[in-house]
């Protein structure tokens, strides 16, 4: 069967939800083998398994990840050259699309970012102009890599054995041109994260700096807190939890806006959601065009009602 | 210090579908809000970059004959000079092929650094300045929150999933930038007619030394197959909330099954 490759996303061998994704769509594509680059295999293997990938190519050193995204290409770029796989699949997010394009340009091949679906014959649709038209599109050109946005795919498990090939590359100059000299990460307290949750609860200027409301709801729902860009600009929220052009896109079950008004650009990053709620105070706020359901009203009553209600009807 | 910035000219699809009044960043509606939103913030990098380090500021853009405006836009802020890639054979180019053009086009001109923005609201692909760096062997210093140059080093805070990465480099460099990096300026009356006067430098595939057959639609290494436009969504149930909207909300999520 052709082969697949995977990209893993991961922290520390800690493995991103979306690559459980990548692995159960690469299935129905192929055989899926994962690419591991970094630290902490060992970590990652159950989870790499668990998922079907049959084969897992290790990279390991820190070479690989001291550097900004030229490595990853590199590390890909060999596989494909000695493989032929039939297709590359990458979280569609900044650093797996740019790792992609450069992918594309090292190996003399058509790119496709954002993909929601790939079916048998590698054709993939995308979510254009803010969810409002569904593109299909196929690499005409080379090894169709293409980036696929984490929870257009529901994982599910079938056990492969995971065996682990070693891979070593060298790196050349320019790939290691741009030093990575500090990591700060920042805090990010319990909740699910944002893009993987199937319950998305956010706040935007309409909370007036006073979040506890929207994650008091969020830890209710089980949800990720998401902010409109009014908000993380003020400073109330970090810019990673912003949903919109310039932010995240979100896919969930369930997206739940107070106090945003639903400008173009925040509706670019949550217009996909499946049910979409909104509490507005105003009733002309363009955010009601997108919704299931909307309350025109003060999200101070409303949201603290509905958590109420939420506590007491899971109880 | 010498810098060239990447802008784009993209449809105005966003202004249409915009309906928003109480936007203010988009207000500033039309005609001019035709420039890709964040190029104009790799613009006003550029310039703070300049005022700081003397330096020099020239735009790039590749688009049809239309594109000039965005162009003037730029010089008007306070740009030095435009380039302009202009070229019928270049219809329908792809990320692929419009990295090759600029980064031929780079090759005309002397630069310490490019700017770019980090998205275009059209494409969305967020791949070009990646490619760029690619295809020059240059540093990467994408996604930049913060610019600092000292000399011949460049140092960025790239925006990560988990916060930011700092990214250090030597010059020359290509570096992409995200909105929360600085405000851009207003082009002032005195600018608009300033940039009447600026040279404007306009380049074809000829020019470039570049062959039709390797840009443009038929050369794309991808192709559409078919766009539907997705039904519209149902409209909504609205209410107003007469002291138990949270309960009727509630009734909607466990109806949904999420309660
Ligand atoms: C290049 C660029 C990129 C951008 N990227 C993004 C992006 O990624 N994400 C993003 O979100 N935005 C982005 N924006 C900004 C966007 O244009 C809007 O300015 C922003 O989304 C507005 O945020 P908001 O809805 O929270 O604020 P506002 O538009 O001010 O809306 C606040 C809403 O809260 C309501 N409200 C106020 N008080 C209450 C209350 N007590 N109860 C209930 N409702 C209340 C008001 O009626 C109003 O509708 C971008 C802009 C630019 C130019
Ligand atoms: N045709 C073009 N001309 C000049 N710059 C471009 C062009 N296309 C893309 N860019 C630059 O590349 C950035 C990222 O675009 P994209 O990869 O299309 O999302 C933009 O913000 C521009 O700075």
């Amino acid at each position: 069967m052709a082969e697949i490759l995977v990209l893993v996303e991961h922290v520390d061998g800690e493995v991103k939800k979306v690559t459980s994704e990548l692995l159960t769509l690469a299935r129905s594509l192929g055989e899926p083998s994962a690419v591991f680059v970094g630290a902490g295999f060992d970590a990652a293997r159950d989870m790499l398994a668990e998922f079907g990938a049959t084969r897992v190519y290790v990279a390991e050193g820190s070479d690989l990840t001291e550097f900004v995204v030229a490595p990853k290409a590199t590390v890909l770029a060999q596989i494909v050259t000695e493989h032929s796989p039939a297709a590359v699949l990458l979280a569609s997010t900044a650093e797996g699309k740019e790792i992609a394009g450069r992918l594309a340009v090292r190996t003399g091949s058509g790119v496709l970012t954002d993909a929601v679906a790939i079916d048998a014959e590698l054709v993939a649709s995308q979510s254009v102009f803010g969810g409002s038209t569904v593109v299909r599109s196929s690499v005409t050109h080379g090894t169709p890599i293409i980036t696929v946005r984490p929870n257009a795919t529901s994982p599910v498990a079938a056990q492969a054995t995971a065996e682990r090939v070693d891979v070593s590359v060298t790196l050349s100059d320019s790939d290691k041109a741009a030093r990575v000299v500090d990591r700060v990460v920042k805090e990010k307290g319990g909740r699910p994260e944002l893009t993987e949750a199937a319950i998305v609860v956010s706040g935007g200027r309409g909370t007036n700096g006073d979040f506890t409301v929207i994650e008091a709801l969020a830890d209710a729902l089980h949800a990720a807190v998401g902010a409109s860009r009014a908000a993380t600009d003020a400073g109330w929220y970090p810019h990673q939890n912003q949903v919109g052009q310039t932010g995240k896109t979100v896919s969930p079950q369930l997206y739940l806006a107070s106090g945003i008004s639903g400008a173009i650009q925040h509706r670019a990053g949550m217009q996909t959601s499946k049910t979409i709620v909104a509490v507005n105070k105003d009733s002309e706020a363009p955010i009601f065009e997108l919704v299931d359901f909307g309350v025109i009203g003060d999200l101070f009553q409303v949201i603290p009602q509905l958590t109420a209600e939420v506590v007491k009807r899971k109880a | 210090m010498k810098i060239v910035v990447c802008i784009k000219q993209v449809p105005d699809t966003w202004a249409e579908k915009k309906l928003s009044p109480s936007d203010q960043t988009l207000d500033r509606d039309s005609a001019d809000s035709v420039m890709n939103e964040l190029d104009e913030y790799a613009v006003e990098e550029a310039l703070q970059l300049a005022e700081k380090h003397s330096g020099e500021v020239t735009v790039l853009t590749m688009g049809p004959e239309k594109a000039a405006e965005t162009i003037r836009k730029a010089l008007s802020m306070g740009a030095d000079a435009g380039i302009h890639i202009v070229d019928d054979g270049l219809h329908g180019s792809d990320a692929l092929a419009t990295s090759t053009v600029i980064a031929k086009a780079l090759g005309t001109v002397e630069w310490d650094l490019v700017i770019l923005g980090s998205e275009s609201t059209d494409a969305r692909m967020s791949v070009v300045p990646a490619m760029l760096a690619e295809r020059l062997g240059l540093p990467q210093l994408t996604f930049a929150e913060k610019v600092d140059v000292e000399g011949t080093t460049v140092r960025i805070q790239r925006q990560t999933e988990y916060g930011h990465d700092v990214v250090e480099a030597s010059t020359p460099a290509i570096v992409s930038v995200v909105e929360k990096i600085n405000e851009p300026r207003y082009p002032s009356f005195k600018g608009i007619m300033a940039a009447k006067k600026k040279p404007l430098t306009t380049l074809t595939l000829a020019d470039l030394g570049l062959d039709a057959a390797g840009v443009g639609l038929a050369a794309a290494w991808s192709k559409v197959d078919d766009a539907t436009l997705r039904p519209p969504r149902e409209a909504g149930t609205i209410v107003k909330d007469e002291g138990d909207g949270g309960v009727a909300l509630a009734d909607f999520l466990a109806s949904q099954k999420f309660i």
